[in-house]
């Protein structure tokens, strides 16, 4: 009976625990931005590692201290909106750039359109993080890192395959023949890679071929899914090709993210989209040499999906000054180059593409060129469309990958992340 | 004259009879006050408050706003809502079925007394001391290919419908029927053993007396292990959270994991508590008749 209690007790509690919202938001302020205030900072676990250093850097210069706490990435939306109904949220939080339009929409920052506006530097920071912060005309977030999806290849298996390991595909239909020259090595080898199981992953890897064709998968507003189109049709049919021919490791079907860094890093595949941001965690895990080039559409073009994180001041902040005196550092051209750029990050400003630590590594350089040709999607109700394990999204790629009929997946699964969109 | 002064002989005598049965009512009650402030405090209110949430559009932060009935409405054509009550009620049935017949085995097997009985009894209520999140990260490791010690030899845990709903039961049993064994053998203990010698006087089997002696007296106890089998299952998130996540494709998506998608993906509380008090009212059917058809037996 006793658990028959608790977990009756923990459903009510569940949702009650936003019981306790009401509406009485403080101006928040001190008397000077810099006056020593203690500054809470939540990020996911994997944003934690450019947090901690942004926060060391700004600490080491300023008096006020900013204290970074990492969650897990999945258990992260929920620890955000259960102190949001708290009204106990840090006085920072970075989210994943996608939701970012969910929780401005939420009100669960604070308007930072003024003090923003202000920054000389505002129209260099990435512009489509800067969209996705916005909410009805107003700024509530700024990028706090940037991520992009590219494609990775193992130039080694390249050599082994008879493959120039200097010439990466340059459009769909050549990194298909790449991927299967490369599967032809056998044993444990396999063409390619990607996350059938994982909803976000697919956002992030099949979208910029997508747009690289030319097609969109949402209309500019994130109201309406365009996912039937025929542009996302052709790359999913590719990469149906792919897995059917076992060219694609088998593990492929249930990836839902959490191995999917691993299966990239053990050198068993040949070429994969992936993100830019592992190009220091695989090699720094493994012994063959890494080649980096854009994702391409079936029939050329490039693009990339503009990711990362967006951050901004907690709604319930009694330190909106201090907050906003980070965050104004966090743009500037110091924290920016000797912070992010100088650890192989993009920098979120547009102007500082080129730097001096950006010379030394081609790839690099290459990275933060394709800024410019990316997208970030913008959609308010983005994780439960999109990301979120039960989303409508994960339900029709499945079905277009390995269902039996594609076409009827897409357009009923178009349908319903219209519905999901428009909620 | 005489009856009058009888009566208010007797008056005098009832008050102070009276007025100590209240003072007992009261220290009773005071007695029962901290209990009933807790159970009030963390228990009633929620309870009170998601029934009203459930009636409002509820935003995290900011002022709640009426809008009866679109919460419920919205809830009839919620495919992912009808998926998950359907296969919440499925894995109910199969997990209280398997569950009792093993706890009830196992119950059987350690309730005399025997050489090696308390290893024995100990080896199978251990996995209750695991945390039940523990417990679903050790199966997830056990069964994963990439780090478990089967690899591939077993299919992965969301490789099919059939796979991911086998392994949830599995962990379920594991974890749960030593917990369950312990109470269905406290309830076997409790029968007297000169009932027993008395049907094997008579001359019954062991199946005679096992249908006409043990189950009849263990009525009680099996109504309550039943209740807490069936409360639980309809309860159930982490080893579907942990293990599967709900996959493979939807199919193992549980009515709380629902409740958990609206109020924290979706941020739609109101519509969570919808749900929350459509389970509530489920759980409450299916104890009520539960409860009613042993008792009524017994």
């Amino acid at each position: 009976m006793k658990r028959w209690l608790g977990g009756l007790a923990a459903v009510t509690l569940l949702v009650g625990a936003a019981a306790c919202g009401g509406n009485d938001d403080e101006s928040a302020g001190s008397a000077s931005a810099d006056s020593g205030a203690t500054l809470t900072l939540w990020t996911r676990a994997a944003t934690e590692s450019i947090s901690k250093a942004y926060a060391a850097a700004y600490n080491a210069s300023h008096k006020n201290q900013v204290q970074v706490t990492a969650y897990p990435n999945e258990e992260y939306p929920a620890k955000i909106a259960s102190a949001a109904g708290a009204k106990a949220l840090p006085d920072l939080f970075a989210s994943d750039v996608v939701f970012a339009p969910q929780y401005a929409s939420q009100g669960l920052w604070l308007d930072i359109t003024d003090q923003f506006q202000a920054l000389p530097v505002k129209d260099k920071v990435a512009p489509a993080h800067v969209r996705n912060g916005t909410w009805q005309n107003r700024n509530y977030a700024v990028p706090h890192t940037i991520d992009m999806s590219v494609m990775l290849y193992n130039k080694d298996l390249f050599k082994k395959a008879g493959l120039d390991p200097e010439k990466p595909p340059t459009n769909l239909k050549e990194f298909a023949a790449d991927a299967r020259a490369v599967d032809k090595l056998g044993g444990d080898i396999n063409g390619t890679y990607f996350g059938g199981n994982c909803g976000g992953c697919n956002v992030f890897t099949l979208w910029p071929s997508v747009w690289a064709a030319g097609g969109d998968v949402m209309n500019a507003e994130g109201t309406e899914s365009t996912i039937n189109s025929k542009e996302m049709s052709d790359v999913f049919a590719l990469y149906k090709q792919l897995f059917d021919e076992g060219v694609a490791a088998p593990a492929s079907k249930d990836e839902a993210g959490p191995t999917w860094l691993g299966a990239l890093q053990n050198g068993k595949i040949g070429i994969a989209p992936g993100p830019s941001a592992w190009l220091g965690l695989i090699e720094e895990k493994s012994s063959f040499k890494l080649g980096v080039a854009p994702i391409s559409g079936p029939d050329g073009g490039e693009s990339t999906f503009v990711g990362g994180d967006a951050i901004g001041i907690g709604a319930t902040s009694k330190n909106a000054k201090a907050a906003w005196d980070f965050l104004s550092w966090t743009l500037g051209d110091e924290a920016q180059i000797e912070v992010v750029a100088k650890n192989k990050g993009v920098p979120v400003r547009t102007d500082l593409a080129t730097n001096k630590y950006s010379q030394s590594d081609p790839r690099v350089v290459e990275i933060n060129e394709l800024m410019a040709k990316g997208k970030t999607p913008y959609a308010k109700n983005f994780n439960a469309t999109y990301n979120d394990p039960q989303s409508p999204w994960v339900t029709a790629f499945r079905g277009a990958l390995f269902g039996p009929d594609p076409k009827k997946s897409l357009d009923d699964g178009a349908a319903a992340l219209t519905a999901s969109l428009q909620k | 004259m005489t009856m009058l002064a009888t009566r208010a002989v007797e008056a005098e005598a009832v008050t102070p009879r009276r007025r100590s049965r209240r003072r007992k009512q009261l220290i009773g009650a005071l007695y029962a006050a901290p209990t009933a402030f807790v159970v009030g405090l963390f228990f009633l209110v929620p309870l009170g408050l998601v029934a009203w949430m459930s009636l409002h559009r509820w935003p995290l932060l900011g002022p709640p706003s009426m809008n009866v009935p679109d919460n419920y409405t919205a809830l009839s054509d919620d495919k992912l809502l009808s998926t998950a009550l359907w296969f919440t009620l499925k894995y109910t049935v199969l997990v209280t079925v398997l569950l009792f017949v093993i706890s009830f085995g196992l119950a059987l097997i350690v309730q005399h007394r025997f050489r090696g009985v308390a290893i024995l009894r100990t080896a199978f209520f251990l996995p209750a001391a695991v945390g039940f999140a523990s417990a679903s990260l050790l199966f997830l490791g056990l069964l994963s290919s990439e780090i478990g010690p089967f690899g591939s030899k077993l299919p992965s845990v969301s490789s099919s419908p059939t796979a991911a709903l086998s392994s949830a039961v599995g962990l379920v049993l594991w974890r749960f029927a030593g917990f369950n064994m312990l109470i269905l053998l406290t309830g076997l203990q409790a029968i007297p053993t000169e009932v027993y010698e008395a049907a094997r006087l008579d001359g019954a089997s062991w199946w005679q007396t096992f249908r006409s002696i043990t189950l009849p007296l263990m009525r009680t106890t099996i109504a309550l292990v039943l209740t807490l089998m069936v409360s639980g299952s309809l309860l159930a998130f982490d080893q579907f959270w942990i293990l599967t996540r709900g996959g493979p494709d939807n199919s193992t998506t549980s009515l709380v994991m629902v409740i958990y998608r609206k109020a924290f993906i979706e941020l739609d509380l109101g519509s969570a508590a919808a749900v929350s008090v459509l389970l509530l009212v489920l759980l409450l059917i299916v104890s009520v008749v539960q409860l009613r058809v042993l008792r009524r037996r017994s």
